[in-house]
């Protein structure tokens, strides 16, 4: 089915950086070790020069994208985000693919407005796309025993429907590997292909398993093998027949078994995620990187290739 | 090629050839899957050991090799008999089988590896001692002057069980002459393990492959272990290494892919017909590909190992040790059946 959707046999990438705007969050989810509490001391809300210059240094090595998302954090309002992009898309000309549904459901509910005119205002302030993050097994039975505070699978589903109803591109992720049956994760895959039937606004769909390492749920859950892996990857091909891409996880599988996933139905490698907290030595970190995702796609048997936020083929290697 | 393969006849070169040239993996992985299973039914085998490492000073430098260290260059070490006891008795864990292999030391004299064995047999009467390379071997011989079968019955009346498989790289001389040029060649290689196996003795092989061989090389570095095995059946386990890029001494561009490694995995369960295991090495591998080649013909997984020098100074990602937890979790999710062994495969409960 890979092979019927992409007869060309090219597997895309994409140069970004995710930058996580503030590490506060009110959702407290089981399996996260990112989240902080407002008063923490290693609590953070991302200086304002400091991110124009990650914004610059993506751009700099060759980057179109860049990944917003962080926490819930109580003390932001839409306002801090509209002017947030606003000063992005001022001064760069970059795709701010930006907010989850559960960070968007939150500013909705912080400044009283529907989910449609937050959109509508992130949108005009210069948010380009959505990512998939936070649906997590879109399963309200797992939602509420793993992150009980997160939105629930239909909140989830209404902010990307009235994503893709505003003309806006989002991809679509699911997080296994935790306490979900296989019912569960057939549910999800059902949810996103209904959805996509109705707009067909998603540009791909992730998979990945949850990583046990620093949170709570990983003393007691999280042993997803490579075998998992592969053979959820492979149904996820199967039955998303109406999404066109399927990414292949490196960060979480490792490089190998993100190449065997090329012959499980993946056809995008993902981001070549610029180190978050490299600095001076971004552009030889960078490089190793791209290079790496670069030699890793071609000795699967495939072409490599840019690709921009909506899959188009920027560069051939 | 899979028809042969399904009615159980052998593969020749030009079969091992065009399955390496071939894009089939799904097919490869069901062939050596049916081979597999003709052979151990869902069986994969996993063992408790722990590796020593008694030196990294070495009197070769293999291009490929970043834990060897010449005699007094900084990170040079060399473990008395006292130290090697002393970390076997700090081993909080049991193990059945205990692996040992190291660089060519310049200054021991061959009484020093006898007393090796014996001590440690001595105080651990149980466990199974797998030691030395064939490459260890040839130098041993130069120190005792016994020849080769008298080394080796030296060494076996002390207490070694079996040899391991390395020092095998690739046998094609031209490669071999790039990567490794002081190291024996193929024909002693082979030499050693026949003399091994007419002693008694059993061994497994190996082959590191990804760097700058040619599929080629691959082949006929199989077809002379299939051919050795055929005369004495000696062998245990062949285990494809795949090359870790990272070391980088060697002027490599290309490393194995993880479709490569299931490849090469396959191709080996379904040339190496007389070998009893093809191993999944999960400290080359990575524990993820090592599961992943459960489908493709591999019955072995090794084992706890505890700690590994070797692997990881080229940049081996994998962890240093696997708890058997681990290792019964890794091959259930794959829908085998979990065997524990000692060295020698007989099944065992510790």
């Amino acid at each position: 089915m890979r092979l019927a959707l992409h007869p060309e046999r090219v597997v895309t990438f994409i140069v970004d950086r995710n930058i996580n705007y503030t590490n506060v969050c009110v959702n407290k989810c089981s399996f996260c070790a990112f989240y902080k509490d407002e008063g923490d001391e290693e609590a953070y809300i991302i200086d304002e020069g400091v991110l124009m210059e990650k914004i610059r240094e993506t751009i700099s090595l060759g980057g179109t994208q860049i990944l917003m998302q962080g926490g819930l954090h109580p003390a932001l309002d839409l306002s801090y985000y509209t002017s947030m992009l606003q000063k992005i898309k001022k001064e760069f000309t970059i795709n701010v693919h930006g907010f989850s549904p559960p960070e968007i459901a939150y500013m909705a509910a912080k400044a009283g407005l529907t989910v449609r005119d937050t959109l509508a205002a992130l949108k005009d302030a210069g948010l380009d796309s959505i990512p998939g993050g936070g649906a997590e097994i879109l399963s309200d039975r797992v939602r509420s025993a793993i992150s009980p505070r997160k939105i629930n699978t239909a909140a989830w589903l209404q902010v990307m429907r009235e994503a893709h109803l505003l003309g806006m591109r989002t991809t679509a992720t699911m997080m296994f590997g935790t306490i979900e049956t296989p019912e569960d994760i057939a549910a999800h895959l059902e949810a996103v292909w209904r959805l996509q039937a109705e707009t067909g606004g998603f540009t791909a769909f992730i998979p990945w398993t949850f990583q046990p390492g620093g949170s709570p749920l990983g003393r007691t859950a999280g042993h997803a093998t490579a075998a998992d892996y592969l053979r959820v990857l492979a149904l996820c091909r199967l039955y998303l027949d109406n999404v066109d891409n399927i990414q292949a996880s490196w960060v979480t599988q490792g490089i190998k078994t993100a190449q065997v996933a090329l012959r499980f139905g993946a056809n995008d490698f993902g981001s070549t995620m610029i180190e978050e907290n490299v600095v001076k030595a971004a552009g030889v970190a960078f490089m190793v990187t791209k290079n790496d995702i670069i030699n890793a796609i071609r000795s699967s048997g495939f072409k490599p290739a840019q690709r921009d936020t909506f899959y188009n083929v920027l560069n051939y290697f | 090629m899979f028809d042969k393969a399904y009615s159980g006849k052998r593969l020749d070169r030009d079969d091992a050839l065009a399955l390496f040239n071939s894009d089939d993996l799904f097919g490869m992985g069901k062939a050596a899957s049916f081979i597999a299973e003709n052979l151990h039914g869902k069986k994969v085998y996993y063992t408790r050991n722990r590796h020593i490492n008694p030196t990294n000073v070495c009197v070769n430098r293999c291009k490929f090799c970043a834990f060897s260290r010449s005699a007094g260059e900084d990170g040079a070490y060399a473990m008395t008999i006292g130290e090697i006891l002393a970390r076997l008795a700090a081993t909080s864990s049991p193990f059945s089988e205990l692996h040992i292999v190291g660089g060519l030391h310049p200054d021991w004299p061959f009484s020093y590896y006898l007393d090796m064995i014996s001590e440690i047999k001595k105080a651990y009467p149980r466990i199974q001692i797998k030691a030395f390379t064939a490459v260890e071997i040839d130098h041993f011989t130069k120190l005792s002057g016994l020849g080769l079968r008298g080394t080796l019955s030296e060494l076996k009346s002390r207490g070694l069980d079996m040899l391991p498989g390395g020092g095998a790289e690739i046998f094609d001389s031209n490669v071999r002459g790039r990567l490794c040029p002081e190291k024996i060649p193929a024909a002693r290689w082979l030499e050693v393990h026949e003399a091994a196996h007419t002693l008694g003795i059993k061994t497994n092989a190996t082959m590191l492959y990804g760097h700058i061989e040619t599929y080629e090389d691959r082949v006929d570095h199989l077809m002379a272990l299939r051919a050795l095995q055929e005369r004495t059946g000696g062998f245990q386990a062949f285990i494809p290494l795949s090359y870790q890029p990272i070391s980088g001494a060697i002027d490599v561009t290309r490393y194995p892919s993880g479709i490569d490694d299931l490849k090469t995995m396959a191709v080996s369960r379904l040339v190496l017909d007389n070998f009893p295991h093809i191993k999944a090495y999960w400290i080359m591998l990575g524990e993820k590909i090592c599961q992943t080649a459960l489908y493709f013909g591999a019955t072995d997984i090794d084992g706890t190992v505890v700690e590994e020098k070797i692997a990881h100074s080229a940049g081996a990602s994998s962890a240093e040790m696997l708890t058997t937890g681990e290792m019964i979790n890794l091959i259930t999710k794959a829908q085998k059946e979990p065997v524990e062994r000692n060295a020698t495969y007989e099944e065992v409960s510790i």
